[in-house]
């Protein structure tokens, strides 16, 4: 199939909700912790190694062909924050949805049918690129940019940031991004022989912890 | 001059002695992981790691195995941080722990802090193997370099497994050479000290614990399973402890 629908299902008008979060930005902004686009490109970076990595080799091994229902408990494991979970299951949901439209297989009624809550974003997102045609280094490549492009979109929001400076931490983080979809890879392949305890568990402490002080806010104006 | 680090190996076995109380039929540790049974209360038994050598230095590999029987009661602490230094031998330190908790046992894993010093490099591993009636507390604290001391690398696994479901898989990377941004807003943000508190009790299958945030750098949080998970970033070994032991304390009194 086409190399192509990796645009599509990269781009961030694919009806898939993503929008909607912030990735844990909000939280940093109203800490203080995002001052700047300096403070932006420090976040993107942490979580491009920690949950970026994990969720880029969730991706690729639901493309491999890892069983589902096994990276979906491995993604719980990896995301102890309920918050989290949730949100990552609400977005898998609406993957879902916008997947089967694009690229309608068994595969993806299955997963519709194995959760119907919802499976965790990254594992919907593989097995959407493998309905696609797509190779598990465009899933990853697709999971790992989503880890900085939506928390960089939700600060020019945010902070009113420049565009143009959010977009520039996105350019300079590229060879970064480069070799975090390649351990991705690498993890996945190895998980496909050694079990899904081979995949990467990074994590990022505040990330988590301030994922539930951030669901505890009556008013906010992102979902995660 | 040593050009290998050091090797050493501990086990402890702990057993129900049949009169109510937990025998210990294997202790087994020297060097930086020598061991003695200290005064216990009531049923439970009580095993300190004492070290009595520095380390782990560089290309040092630790290893600990706790197993704990049905029906016994272990209670693990340790006389003193554990200071990942540089060593002569290069490469990487190793420390793995294998926790294994049966059915009707309890163990409570409570070691003092990690504590990564200048120039250090240190691979950690946790790993806990419950059975469903199995009981756990563990604590474990990371602190980044001595007062005003720039860490050392350290990087650091933890996981629980429930009855042969992984409920907690958690790796924290910090320090000179670790993934970027560790130091950033989505890590650590500046603090040096990171703590995890993990409590596994059969009775959350049917009362799972309650989210709880505890500020904006520590909240108690329920797993995908019959266990709990306090995670903390503190600027201090101190303020982290104090969080760590209110938590504890918290959940204790709510104990069913």
């Amino acid at each position: 199939m086409s190399r192509a629908a990796l645009l599509v299902l990269a781009d961030g008008r694919f009806p898939a909700g993503g929008h909607a979060h912030s990735g844990g930005a909000e939280a940093a902004v109203k800490a203080g912790r995002i001052t700047s686009a300096a403070g932006l490109e420090d976040f993107c970076r942490g979580r491009l190694h920690t949950a970026g990595l994990v969720a880029g080799a969730l991706a690729a091994a639901a493309v491999l062909g890892v069983d589902p229902r096994q990276l979906d408990a491995a993604a719980d494991a990896r995301t102890p924050s309920p918050a989290l979970r949730s949100a990552a299951r609400r977005l898998g949901r609406q993957l879902l949805r916008a997947a089967r439209a694009a690229w309608p297989s068994p595969e993806l009624d299955a997963l519709g049918v194995q959760f119907p809550k919802g499976a965790h974003q990254p594992v919907v997102l593989g097995v959407a690129a493998r309905s696609a045609g797509l190779a598990p280094e465009d899933a990853a490549y697709c999971a790992a940019y989503e880890s900085v492009s939506g928390p960089a979109t939700a600060t020019v929001r945010l902070l009113s940031l420049d565009p143009f400076d959010a977009t520039g931490v996105l350019a300079r983080l590229a060879p970064e991004l480069d070799r975090v979809a390649d351990r991705a890879v690498a993890a996945a392949r190895r998980a496909l022989d050694e079990g899904v305890d081979a995949l990467p568990a990074a994590s990022g402490p505040l990330l988590e912890v301030a994922a539930e002080w951030h669901a505890a806010w009556p008013v906010r104006l992102f979902a995660s | 001059m040593t050009t290998t680090g050091v090797r050493a190996d501990a086990r402890i076995v702990a057993r129900a002695d049949g009169r109510g109380g937990t025998a210990l039929p294997v202790l087994d540790g020297e060097g930086p992981l020598a061991l003695r049974r200290i005064r216990s209360s009531g049923a439970e038994t009580r095993v300190m790691v004492v070290g009595a050598m520095s380390g782990p230095l560089g290309g040092d590999r630790f290893a600990l195995t706790a197993r704990v029987e049905r029906g016994a009661r272990l209670h693990v602490g340790s006389a003193a941080a554990t200071l990942a230094l540089p060593g002569q031998a290069h490469g990487e330190a190793r420390y793995d722990v294998r926790l294994d908790v049966a059915d009707d046992a309890e163990l409570h894993w409570l070691p003092e802090q990690l504590i990564s010093a200048h120039g250090s490099d240190l691979y950690v591993t946790t790993r806990a193997e419950l059975a469903a009636g199995a009981r756990l507390v563990l604590r474990e604290e990371q602190v980044l370099g001595r007062a005003g001391e720039e860490p050392g690398r350290l990087t650091s696994r933890l996981t629980v497994r429930v009855a042969g479901r992984t409920v907690l898989d958690q790796e924290l990377s910090y320090g000179p050479g670790a993934p970027g941004g560790w130091d950033g807003p989505a890590v650590l943000a500046g603090c040096r000290a990171v703590g995890q508190l993990v409590v596994v009790r059969p009775e959350f299958a049917d009362h799972p614990a309650e989210a709880r945030v505890l500020g904006e750098c520590a909240a108690l949080i329920p797993l995908a399973g019959p266990a709990v998970l306090v995670s903390a970033v503190a600027p201090d070994a101190l303020q982290l402890r104090r969080l760590l032991d209110e938590s504890l304390a918290g959940l204790t009194r709510t104990a069913p």
